[in-house]
């Protein structure tokens, strides 16, 4: 197990700068001039060549390179040229925020996804069944953005049970937090409870018919033991694997939901400084996405082992 | 059962008091701000925000007149060279420091002299700022000026704390400290602004809501759904389309003014090689282009007849318009006949750079069926905004069709376009004659006297579009917010004052 682990955290290394890498390279593929369209509408030559200055932009890209790593190995992100906060702060701001709504969006995922994806393979080719799989087909098929400013119709602005955008800290006032997440956290988490319910069943349906199911019905034991202790634990594998590749996903990829909830977050600040072209921000943001993205895989794999001891070599 | 409903009643009554305690007026921005340092900022957006947090000199009224804000009055010398201004006794900022003649020569000075100030280019003109006795300063200029006031009732006019600038340098927008109504608390990036009523604002009689909340919603039907549904109590940036909507709901109101900006096509006239083309090169053909287009169908089709079809920088509403110079009705067999005297085969084909969105993407498609008509090939390309201000810098396109947000002195929506070698010209337009009539316009004060001047800028570009831009039309700032918000008066720069709003 110590092996893995350090053989696993190594590899990380040379990943991670691999990625910082490629974030710095393609971002400067995009077109554009960050002085210009930082300034807007006030775009005088002299305070052009200042904020150029300033922000190192007329420097080549390898020279830009080596003073952000040399920045982020002493802890410094850098600083968003746009609103002049540091790059870490933005980040320690958004992060909760983002965790609470993949976390939530997950837990619904969870609570729709498996207990679907089981009734599914056990009552196979049943009424059930077919509900679950129309269930997943909608899911899959229904664009967040849609379904998003559907629900606000209706929550919102005609039953006024919720409120349509905007979002309370759960420190703040949890039941509120609770209020103005759980919309979004739904609309992100019925596409992801569609795909999970669809691997839980087909690994289920695959688990049903192996040898050991057979031997543990022959023993006599009851059918829910049956699936839920034997079945479920050898159909979990590959699943676990989505969930983690998934909750990365969810951490940089709720940008639409985000932008229509108006859900101050990771996926939200992406967008806004890649429009704005705030470099240092869209730097420290995915390199701290990947990290979180890598650190998940690696608890993937770690979770496999411990579901599955076969694993561990 | 009987607890839950203690619990439920005991939370009903603290959420009754709470809201009678404090008046919170949330408003809708379209945008999330950028920096909150009147030096270092930019949008449009932020000056919704700073409109209740930083007071200015001065500031214009619903007619575009200037009027004292932080200034009492002012004084021009007899060579327009020296301004006085009286400031207002009694004046306190955020953090309780006086404002003076001193704290005046100060914010001034900060906007001359901060690193990447913005508001530098836009009172160059300031050589020295003097102070003349405790409660008046004196601008020193290096040459007449008179946009000087105008910039003044802007972001250049906004005063700060010297204290609190001096020990926040250039991450004072952080946390700015100015002399509005209403002082800064906390900003959560892009998703509220909250401000709370100074208590000793020098007009607190005439300040009634306790807090107010700026949350930037960027999609606008989301925007309208939290209006209606209560979540928000005013929104800006209504689409025109959306108008209809709001006016249907009882409960909503809806208030509007022209816009001081305009959208226009800026064409590239002599910006690289790509200006090497017929319309660059031959008056006649941008005539035959402007004679293709019918502005009032675009503003029907487009925007349900709400907005201001134009064809000068200025609106047909504003003072400084030139009515000698009408806006030309649509004539297509004259532009078909100008095509061809000026030799060009049709179909001319040209580059349209359109930023993308719904608004402009529908225009540009209504300009290009309707310029196809008399033998213009325009292929739009939609293109991201970034992307599209480096483009047309660069001279990457032969059209371009773009909005300016507008400024109340005229000389603000025209002479950095227009002049040779200003920074917004990026048609690289350049003619001594328009020079000399905006540095006439520049030099006067009396508004007959700079409309004369205007008017000879007007007779150079806007018969037969031979200026850089054909302008199209003039939006209306729409504003809509629920009937529990009283006073409300909708100014054209579009920009929300707080003076004198009630909370029902």
């Amino acid at each position: 197990m110590i092996v893995f682990l350090t053989r696993r955290l190594l590899q990380i290394i040379p990943t991670l700068i691999l990625v910082s890498m490629l974030i710095f390279g393609l971002q400067q593929l995009l077109p554009g001039d960050p002085a210009l369209i930082m300034a807007g509408e006030e775009r005088d030559p002299v305070v052009l060549q200042q904020i150029r200055e300033q922000y190192r932009l007329n420097d080549p890209i390898p020279i830009q390179y080596f003073y952000w790593v040399k920045g982020v190995m002493s802890g410094n992100l850098g600083e968003s040229m746009r609103l002049k906060s540091s790059v870490a702060s933005l980040v320690a701001e958004k992060l909760p925020v983002t965790l609470q709504l993949a976390g939530m969006a997950l837990l619904i995922a969870l609570l729709i996804g498996i207990p679907a994806g089981i009734i599914s393979a056990v009552k196979k080719e049943t009424f059930w069944d077919y509900g679950a799989n129309l269930f997943a087909l909608w899911g899959l098929s229904t664009p967040n953005f849609w379904l998003g400013i559907l629900m606000i119709f209706l929550f919102s602005v005609e039953l006024g049970w919720l409120p349509a955008s905007g979002y309370v800290r759960l420190g703040e006032d949890w039941k509120q937090s609770l209020a103005t997440t759980i919309m979004p956290a739904f609309v992100l988490g019925n596409a992801l409870a569609a795909v999970l319910m669809r691997h839980t069943r087909s690994a289920m349906l695959q688990a049903m018919n192996a040898d050991y199911v057979r031997t543990a019905r022959a023993k006599g034991l009851a059918e829910g033991r049956v699936v839920l202790k034997h079945a479920l634990r050898n159909a979990m594998t590959p699943v676990i694997t989505l969930l983690a590749l998934d909750f990365g996903t969810l951490l940089s990829g709720a940008v639409l939901t985000e932008q229509i909830f108006t859900i101050p977050g990771f996926g939200k600040l992406i967008v806004d400084s890649v429009f704005n072209r705030d470099y240092a921000v869209v730097q420290g943001v995915v390199l701290v996405t990947a990290t979180t993205y890598i650190s998940l895989n690696l608890l993937a794999d770690i979770a496999y082992v411990l579901v599955n001891p076969r694993l561990r070599g | 059962m009987i607890k839950t409903l203690t619990l439920a009643l005991a939370a009903t009554v603290a959420l009754a008091t709470s809201a009678f305690a404090q008046t919170n007026l949330r408003v809708g921005l379209a945008e999330d701000p950028d920096v909150l340092d009147p030096s270092l900022a930019r949008t449009y957006v932020g000056r919704i925000v700073f409109a209740s947090i930083c007071d200015k000199l001065f500031d214009i009224d619903e007619n575009l007149k200037v009027v004292p804000q932080l200034a009492l009055s002012h004084e021009e010398s007899a060579d327009g060279k020296t301004v006085t201004i009286k400031l207002r006794p009694g004046v306190k900022f955020h953090d309780g420091e006086p404002f003076d003649a001193t704290a005046a020569k100060y914010s001034l000075d900060r906007h001359l002299t901060l690193k990447g100030s913005f508001r530098k280019p836009e009172i160059a003109a300031i050589d020295s700022v003097e102070v003349a006795d405790p409660l008046t300063i004196k601008l020193h200029l290096k040459a007449p000026f008179s946009p000087l006031l105008a910039q003044l009732t802007d972001r250049a006019g906004m005063m700060v704390s010297p204290k609190a600038a001096e020990a926040a340098g250039d991450k004072f927008g952080l946390h700015p400290v100015c002399a509005g109504p209403y002082k800064f608390v906390e900003r959560i990036q892009q998703d509220r602004i909250v401000v709370e009523k100074f208590a000793d604002y020098w007009n607190k009689d005439q300040v009634f809501i306790d807090k107010i909340t700026y949350l930037p919603i960027i999609d606008s039907t989301v925007r309208l759904a939290n209006l209606k549904s209560g979540s928000l109590d005013l929104i800006e940036r209504v689409l025109a389309t959306d108008i209809k909507a709001v006016r249907d709901t009882p409960k909503l109101k809806l208030s509007k003014a022209v816009s001081l900006g305009y959208v226009g096509v800026t064409m590239n006239l002599a910006n690289g090689p790509k200006s090497d083309n017929p319309l660059a090169k031959n008056p006649k053909v941008r005539e035959a282009l402007e004679l293709s287009i019918d502005r009032d169908a675009i503003n029907q089709v487009v925007f349900n007849g709400e907005f201001v079809p134009g064809n000068q920088w200025v609106s047909p509403q504003n003072p400084y318009y030139q009515s000698k110079f009408p806006i030309p009705k649509r004539d297509i067999a004259k532009a078909k006949a100008l095509l061809k005297e000026a030799g060009v085969t049709t179909p001319l084909t040209l580059d349209f750079m359109v930023p993308n969105g719904v608004e402009l993407r529908s225009v540009a498609e209504i300009i290009q069926s309707m310029t196809a008509e008399a033998g213009f090939d325009l292929k739009i390309r939609l293109t991201e905004f970034a992307t599209a201000l480096k483009q047309n810098e660069d001279g990457a396109d032969q059209l371009f069709l773009v909005g300016w947000s507008g400024r109340s002195d005229p000389d603000g929506n025209s002479y950095s376009f227009q002049a040779c070698g200003q920074p917004q010209n990026t048609s690289h337009f350049c003619d001594k004659d328009v020079d000399a009539a905006h540095q006439e316009a520049r030099s006067k004060t009396d508004p007959a006297e700079r409309k004369a001047a205007y008017e000879k800028v007007a007779a150079k570009l806007t018969p037969n579009a031979a200026g850089p831009v054909l302008y199209l039309y003039h939006p209306q700032v729409l504003v809509a917010h629920s009937d529990r918000l009283e006073g409300y008066r909708q100014m054209p720069d579009g920009l929300v004052r707080v003076i004198g709003l009630k909370l029902k």
